[in-house]
């Protein structure tokens, strides 16, 4: 099984595993978002939602868990990346321009990264550990959200989640190898598309929570 | 003829101990018919008259096509103007009176000679690990014994004008090596002629550029922007897949 680690810790094989698990985060972010958007149909059904998502208990556990080993395998490798590019070029240019490859997402990834990963912890913390036994979800999120403050910082941390997608999912089907001249113009603007989709559709959810509670 | 003053900015450096330094040199009375490295000459000209070291700089066929000139001009790598190679690149493109800021491609792996000239030995390390295919020839074959179909022929011929001049590495914000190590394994993986030995190749090639200490690439095609020969990133996704291919279904580690 040596052979495993061995390809997994080229810089290709770093590459795979970011993208495997990034395209993994995508996926949980689509269905996430798309249990969240229950909440335009009123408060009932956002809290029926999540009563019946919580029914499902041991497969959640069980999605929780692969949650937490992809995000364990896409910080340490990002964090691997990110050292080993940042001392790849220990003597840099006086002056350097891009050349018109890089976009402002492309290049802001291990920020916005690690933005991200401190994002979730204030989220898991306001949200998946703040919860009473007694309280529907729709009440909590209508007291988290009273606070401004926690409306602006779930605002920029969706900002952050859109501009690490949409860079990150077209990115993902490159590393993998998916490019192809027919289907690639379409993943690269898919990508595009699903950062404001991230953005615009969990983004807006505070908002409407204020102004229903 | 049109003439233009310019003043340089150039990284000069005494050799690899020397800590180097960024010098300001006047370049008075340039044609814009001259390419970047003529003007360079001239400017060298006048500083061995003066009795001054001349900057070093590489170069060899000055036709765009050997791979041995470039350089950083204003953070740029082979100057402004894409699909052009320093010695292609001609002084109309400059304004009189521009500042030019002229340094050697930078990279951990690249270490600067002297000046601009860097040492690229470490691509070669990586052709040697394989960016080739060892077949005897034998004699000639019919010309049609092996058909290719013309696109492939095409997509193969298009990696194979890599000139390994280095500015890829030199744009890329992680200074990885991925384009230029792509461009010859896609190459060789589209051709029968390079199939047999396809994964043994990748695997060898990677390895040699990884232990070189060139960086990761993180698809911000900044490299593809600035390859004087305009080689496309979807080289490096069908490395990508070779390299999978290779772990995953060759018998090789
Ligand atoms: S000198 Fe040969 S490519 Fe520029």
């Amino acid at each position: 099984m040596l052979w495993v680690l061995r390809a997994f810790s080229s810089s290709v094989g770093k590459k795979f595993l970011m993208a495997a698990t990034g395209l993994g985060f995508c996926s949980f972010l689509a269905a996430h978002l798309a249990g969240n958007l229950t909440v335009y149909w009123g408060f009932d059904a956002f809290n029926s939602y999540a009563e019946h998502l919580h029914a499902l208990d041991p497969l959640v556990k069980f999605a929780e868990l692969g949650l937490l080993t992809m995000a364990l395998i896409h910080i340490a490798t990002g964090l691997t990346l990110f050292y080993q590019n940042w001392t790849s070029r220990p003597v840099r240019c006086q002056v350097k321009r891009a050349a018109g490859g890089r976009t402002l997402f492309s290049a802001t990834m291990p920020y916005t990264g690690l933005l991200i990963l401190a994002f979730v912890a204030l989220h898991l913390i306001t949200f998946k550990f703040a919860k009473g036994a007694e309280e529907t979800v729709s009440q909590l999120a209508s007291s988290v959200f009273a606070n401004p403050l926690y409306v602006g910082i779930y605002t920029v941390g969706m900002l952050v989640v859109g501009s690490h997608v949409a860079h990150g999912l077209w990115s993902a089907f490159q590393t993998l190898g998916l490019s192809h001249p027919k289907y690639t113009p379409a993943v690269e603007k898919l990508s595009l598309l699903f950062g404001l989709v991230v953005a615009l559709g969990f983004g807006s959810l505070p908002f409407f929570i204020v102004l229903m509670s | 003829m049109a003439t233009i003053n310019l003043t340089l900015k150039v990284w000069r450096q005494k050799g690899q101990k020397d800590k180097g330094r960024l010098e300001t040199l006047p370049a008075p009375g340039i044609s814009t018919d001259m390419s970047f490295l003529e003007m360079l000459d001239v400017v060298n000209e006048r500083l061995t008259l003066e009795g001054k070291e001349p900057v070093a700089f590489d170069h060899d066929c000055r036709e765009g096509i050997c791979g041995m000139c470039g350089a950083m001009v204003n953070g740029l790598a082979h100057g402004p103007e894409r699909g052009t190679t320093l010695c292609q690149l001609h002084m109309r493109h400059f304004r009189d009176g521009d500042t030019l800021m002229i340094e050697p491609w930078r990279a951990r792996a690249f270490k600067v000679v002297k000046d601009l000239v860097v040492d690229r030995s470490a691509f070669d390390k990586i052709i040697a690990a394989g960016g080739y295919v060892s077949a005897s020839t034998g004699g000639a074959q019919d010309a049609n014994a092996i058909p290719v179909p013309m696109e492939t022929a095409e997509e193969a011929m298009d990696a194979a004008q890599c000139i390994g001049c280095g500015a890829c590495v030199a744009s890329c914000p992680n200074a990885s090596a991925m384009l230029f190590m792509s461009a010859k394994v896609s190459h060789l993986a589209l051709m029968p002629q390079g199939r047999p030995e396809a994964a043994r190749r990748v695997l060898a090639m990677l390895r040699a550029a990884d232990a070189c200490g060139f960086g990761n690439c993180s698809n911000e095609r900044e490299c593809e922007a600035k390859c004087p020969k305009e080689i496309k990133i979807t080289h490096i996704a069908r490395m990508n897949r070779e390299y999978m291919k290779a772990v995953f279904g060759s018998a090789r580690e």
